[in-house]
């Protein structure tokens, strides 16, 4: 193992790619599959939510990795403005649409359990909020990648895009706060907190976040190493044309 | 400098400019809002701070992609990258020249707008007020999303896309400040994170918009 700057060569990047893709997708796939299948048919159902409570094994990991999807553009965000590796820019952009269906699992779960639980498929909960708000920041952040010819230029603009985002993101999520209060439960997985959710529901809990985890790791891998061949293909195609 | 946001000013104001479009722009929203949700007063002066922030913020959204286009397609954005005065400076004063031909009228027309509306007594100071503290910082974003969207060809609706998000908490802020101030209610926190909003994107966000601005000319 060397620097973890060598990753940023392409073709480096698609050869570790190739080797590690297989193993993680089949952790991501035995994950998910145990994971999903103990929490949806071995818990018992809670005694007020009945057996709504199952729907927390999509819907807490879908939420997790909304947010870390983000932020981990972010980091490629900065890797991109500052070292100039292309890697990093096309893994940025192929983490886009992950976060943004992501965000959608984990704003339509929580739909359909507030349905019953909460009497309504949508109130203007500050959580509820900011997760539409960090839907829309996904939304522009991949139009505009869409929108611009020039990689390069796209890439910059999307990278600035991404960090200024970020900064209002913050900004957005206490300014919705002070806003309106909450209809949503806090945080109750934390280690330090006296009151979380039983162990029987937070194990396959933490086996569905790994398989999450996993999962968003295979698509990113996958989607970037598509991408660098794309443009592979591209630079390809041009030369064979000027003959 | 000056002279720049003179020329700047010039162009709004003479024929095609835009400048009474915003003003225009407000003045149907507020019209139409009693026929839409009824001429009931209670609820009117009830929700007329909020229908006041969200006309002048959408009024703003209306003339943003005039920032920087047409400098664009002249090619006098060219020559200004290029002129001793460095890109954040000539970014600064277009987002003060946006914020004198939209910001600056709507804050001074909103008092107006709010008689129809009927606001409470107490509310128009208010109201004044966090237009004029908020309306800088929507200029300053707006001035941010046309700088990313300059080099595309019809990229209105991207740019209304790309700013909705960031102009949340300038909205939720200016909002309840001029709501709170309304129904007599304290006013000091809305205003203090309004004022910190606004002072923080003149501050930092011209450097990011200069940035931009420049990936699109090279």
């Amino acid at each position: 193992m060397g620097s973890i700057w060598e990753y940023a060569n392409p073709v480096k990047f698609s050869r570790t790619a190739g080797v590690v893709l297989p193993w993680v997708s089949v952790f991501a796939t035995v994950a998910l599959i145990v994971g999903l299948v103990w929490g949806f048919f071995f818990t018992p159902d809670d005694y007020r939510q009945g057996s709504t409570v199952k729907i927390i094994y999509l819907h807490v990991p879908a939420a997790l990795m909304a947010i870390n999807v983000w932020f981990m553009m972010l980091v490629t965000s900065l890797v991109w403005l500052v070292r100039r590796h292309h890697v990093s820019a096309l893994a940025a952009k192929g983490a886009a649409p992950v976060g943004i269906v992501m965000t959608l699992i984990a704003l339509v779960t929580g739909a359909i359990w507030g349905q019953p639980m909460w009497g309504t498929w949508w109130a203007w909960d500050p959580r509820l909020t900011s997760f539409l708000i960090l839907f829309l920041f996904y939304l522009g952040y991949m139009a505009l990648w869409e929108a611009i010819d020039n990689p390069d230029t796209a890439a910059d603009l999307t990278a600035v895009l991404c960090i200024v985002g970020s900064v209002f993101a913050v900004l957005s999520r206490y300014a919705v706060n002070f806003w309106n209060q909450g209809l949503h439960q806090g945080a109750s997985l934390s280690l330090d907190k006296e009151e979380n959710v039983a162990d029987v529901f937070s194990t396959p809990l933490y086996v569905c976040i790994a398989g999450f985890v996993l999962l968003f790791i295979a698509l990113v891998f996958l989607r970037t190493r598509t991408e660098i061949h794309k443009r592979r293909a591209k630079a390809l195609l041009a030369r064979e044309r000027l003959g | 400098m000056i002279s720049l946001l003179i020329r700047d000013l010039k162009l709004a104001f003479r024929a095609g400019g835009g400048f009474g479009l915003g003003l225009a722009f407000f003045l149907i929203v507020t019209v139409l809002v009693p026929f839409g949700v009824g001429p009931n007063s209670v609820l009117l002066s009830k929700i007329a701070p909020g229908i006041l922030w969200l006309g002048a913020l959408l009024a703003c959204l209306l003339s943003l992609d005039r920032i920087l286009a047409l400098d664009w397609e002249d090619g006098s954005l060219d020559l200004l990258a290029t002129s001793p005065l460095p890109l954040e400076g000539v970014v600064t004063i277009k987002s003060l020249a946006h914020w004198l031909t939209t910001g600056l009228p709507l804050t001074l027309a909103a008092p107006l707008f709010g008689l129809l509306l009927s606001l409470p007594e107490g509310g128009y100071l208010w109201l004044v007020l966090s237009l004029m503290v908020g309306t800088p910082a929507l200029s300053v974003i707006g001035t941010f999303g046309a700088a990313l969207t300059v080099g595309i060809k019809r990229g209105g609706l991207l740019l209304s896309l790309l700013v909705l998000p960031l102009y949340v908490p300038t909205l939720i802020f200016g909002a309840e400040l001029a709501r709170r101030g309304a129904e007599g209610l304290a006013t000091t926190t809305p205003l203090l994170m309004l004022a910190g909003i606004t002072f923080g994107v003149i501050a930092l966000l011209p450097f990011a918009s200069a940035l931009v601005l420049r990936v699109n000319l090279r």
